[in-house]
């Protein structure tokens, strides 16, 4: 299998990510050879097997939907790179 | 008191709790030997003066029934540290300051610990050799030229170099034991589920966990049993009986049953790797184990499976990365601009990289080829693991395929990048612990590592095996402060 340029493209726009041409084409030959490296598994035949989707075969305990942190407005907007009082500052998103 | 810092951790507590030191001149001493390691690169951040502050009023109010009274500790740039900046490695946290300490290292500073600084890592954690941090490679106090491993090149380093006493690290595919094994220290890999991940910086949250690296087996058992707690503020804490790793530690193995898995030959390794190999065989029989020759059929398929599920897991983690709510942001033309340029300049290449294969494996008509099946073949791996402790009491391998190789060497080819990781990643994809000591040298005089993997929550076991081959293999690190000038 080979990823070409126009699936780099699609897949940088789903990652959010902004790709030049020549990092696309640099990005291609990385992912072609990590890919190939990837196929291995198709050697193995695995329609019988049940997917590991937790490592940890504990149960999920429950807990009392609780409010554990109060007035901590301030501290989730510190950090941001732009902010109005109590809120985001993101680019206009409504003309 | 001279040589400091060449004191085991628990030297130091005992000399603390004997009154011999004081907090402030043991800090005093970790600070001026890390400000003559600069060229190490070992820090990204530096928390000096606020260290020496803790240690004096420490000093003024001692309580020495701590298990850490007074011990300064650096720690790796990953787990969030209230108002210190936390970076992960990356220019996209470079400005971050959490309002919230990780519960591992709570745990630390419960115990009397005091936070030195915060040190440099592969970015988010992605790599093997400390190359891919935004603030720079790492030096491998070894040799000049070598890297120290990563994802925790900063905590190997500064371990070896003595900067630090002991530290933690975070290990998803090796990322402990790879460079405890690259710098002659050791490092221990627990059980998925023991250290709590609550403020850590997620990278693959079904493989990710943090552990101790120290100098010898019986610091880092003791670091273990501080930092393994169960933690309601990570789901996936798993609430079992913890031991008092330290205390429990004991030297007789005798009797107990070391698999010796076949499939771990692997092609083209070096003969000083098997022969390190043999020699730990001869160690542990030694002590009185007995070896038992298993099959892990399904070894070589577990590095494509962790680079599908790895980087599956890490591109969800990192959408949050938006350029919004914290971290850098780039200027962009309207608000998707603004994200793409963000990440694009936020993020370095193995980040990207990684990202873009989680993203494709995950899209669209790729989830059942990719993901999918990554899962069965997880489930494949884990049942050998099973299969195999039906006979064994724990596992012995080499921890790397090579010892530590030059800066620069293999950052352009990922893939033989990834290969370092093939006798670790098998261990993360199962859940279990595992631990690398430092085992003997190659012909270069670079430290090697053998791992031994034990059952789920079985560290008190692996420990002691650990602390019992330690003793038999009498590893000393060759260390010429090359760095201070």
């Amino acid at each position: 299998m080979t990823i070409d340029l126009k699936t780099i493209k699609h897949i940088a726009k789903l990652s959010r990510i902004s790709v030049s041409d020549e990092k696309a084409k640099k990005l291609a030959g990385d992912l072609n050879s990590i890919f190939d490296f990837i196929e291995k598994l198709n050697e193995l035949k695995t329609e019988k097997i049940t997917p590991l989707t937790s490592i940890a075969e504990t149960t999920l305990k429950l807990r009392h939907d609780e409010i554990k942190s109060k007035n901590i407005r301030e501290q989730i907007v510190k950090n941001s790179p732009e902010k109005n009082e109590d809120y985001f500052v993101v680019p206009k998103v409504i003309e | 008191m001279s040589d400091i810092t060449k004191q085991t951790l628990s030297d130091l507590v005992k000399n603390i709790k004997a009154k011999k030191l004081s907090s402030e001149e043991v800090t005093k001493d970790f600070i001026q030997r890390s400000e003559k390691s600069n060229k190490l690169n070992a820090y990204i951040t530096e928390d000096f003066s606020n260290a020496l502050q803790k240690a004096k009023k420490f000093d003024q109010k001692p309580d020495f029934n701590l298990k850490l009274p007074g011990i300064p500790i650096a720690v790796k740039d990953l787990f969030c540290t209230k108002d210190v900046m936390t970076t992960a490695g990356s220019k996209i946290l470079n400005n971050f300051i959490p309002t919230y300490e990780s519960t591992v290292t709570q745990n630390i500073w419960n115990e009397g610990g005091i936070l030195l600084g915060k040190l440099n890592c592969d970015e988010f954690a992605m790599g093997s050799s400390n190359e891919t941090s935004y603030f720079g490679n790492v030096q491998n106090p070894i040799n000049e030229n070598l890297v120290p491993g990563g994802s925790s090149g900063g905590s190997a380093s500064a371990v070896c170099a003595q900067l630090t006493p002991i530290t933690i690290g975070t290990d998803t595919g090796g990322s402990i034991r790879q460079p405890a094994s690259f710098t002659g220290t050791v490092g221990l890999k627990p059980t998925y589920g023991s250290c709590s991940r609550y403020g850590i910086v997620a990278f693959a949250s079904s493989l990710d966990q943090a552990g101790p690296m120290a100098q010898n087996v019986k610091d880092c058992a003791l670091l273990q049993e501080i930092i393994s707690t169960y933690d309601t503020k990570d789901s996936t804490s798993i609430d079992f009986k913890r031991s008092q790793y330290s205390q429990d530690l004991n030297k007789n193995i005798k009797g107990k049953k070391i698999g010796i898995p076949k499939e771990y030959r692997v092609d083209g390794m070096p003969k000083e790797i098997e022969d390190l190999w043999q020699k730990g065989i001869d160690y542990v029989k030694d002590c009185g184990a007995e070896i038992i020759n298993i099959s892990l059929p399904h070894t070589k398929y577990a590095l494509p499976t962790y680079y599908i599920v790895a980087p599956a897991e890490a591109s969800s983690n990192l959408a949050r990365y938006d350029g919004v709510k914290y971290g850098f942001r780039a200027k962009g033309e309207n608000l998707i601009d603004m994200y793409e340029k963000t990440r694009s300049e936020g993020f370095g290449a193995e980040v990207q990289r990684r990202i873009m294969i989680g993203t494709y494996v995950l899209s669209s008509g790729y989830y059942d080829a990719y993901y999918l099946k990554a899962q069965k073949v997880r489930k494949l791996i884990k049942n050998d693991f099973d299969e195999a402790y039906k006979k064994v009491d724990a596992i012995l391998t080499p921890s790397t395929p090579s010892s530590a190789f030059k800066i620069g060497e293999k950052k352009d080819d990922p893939v033989s990048m990834y290969l370092n990781d093939i006798f670790t990643v098998p261990v993360n994809l199962a859940g279990l612990p595992g631990i690398s000591i430092p085992a003997g040298h190659d012909s270069k005089g670079y430290p090697l590592g053998l791992q031994i993997i034990g059952k789920a929550f079985d560290e008190q076991n692996i420990l002691n095996i650990a602390y019992a081959m330690e003793d038999k293999i009498n590893f000393k690190n060759k260390i010429s402060d090359w760095w201070i000038k």
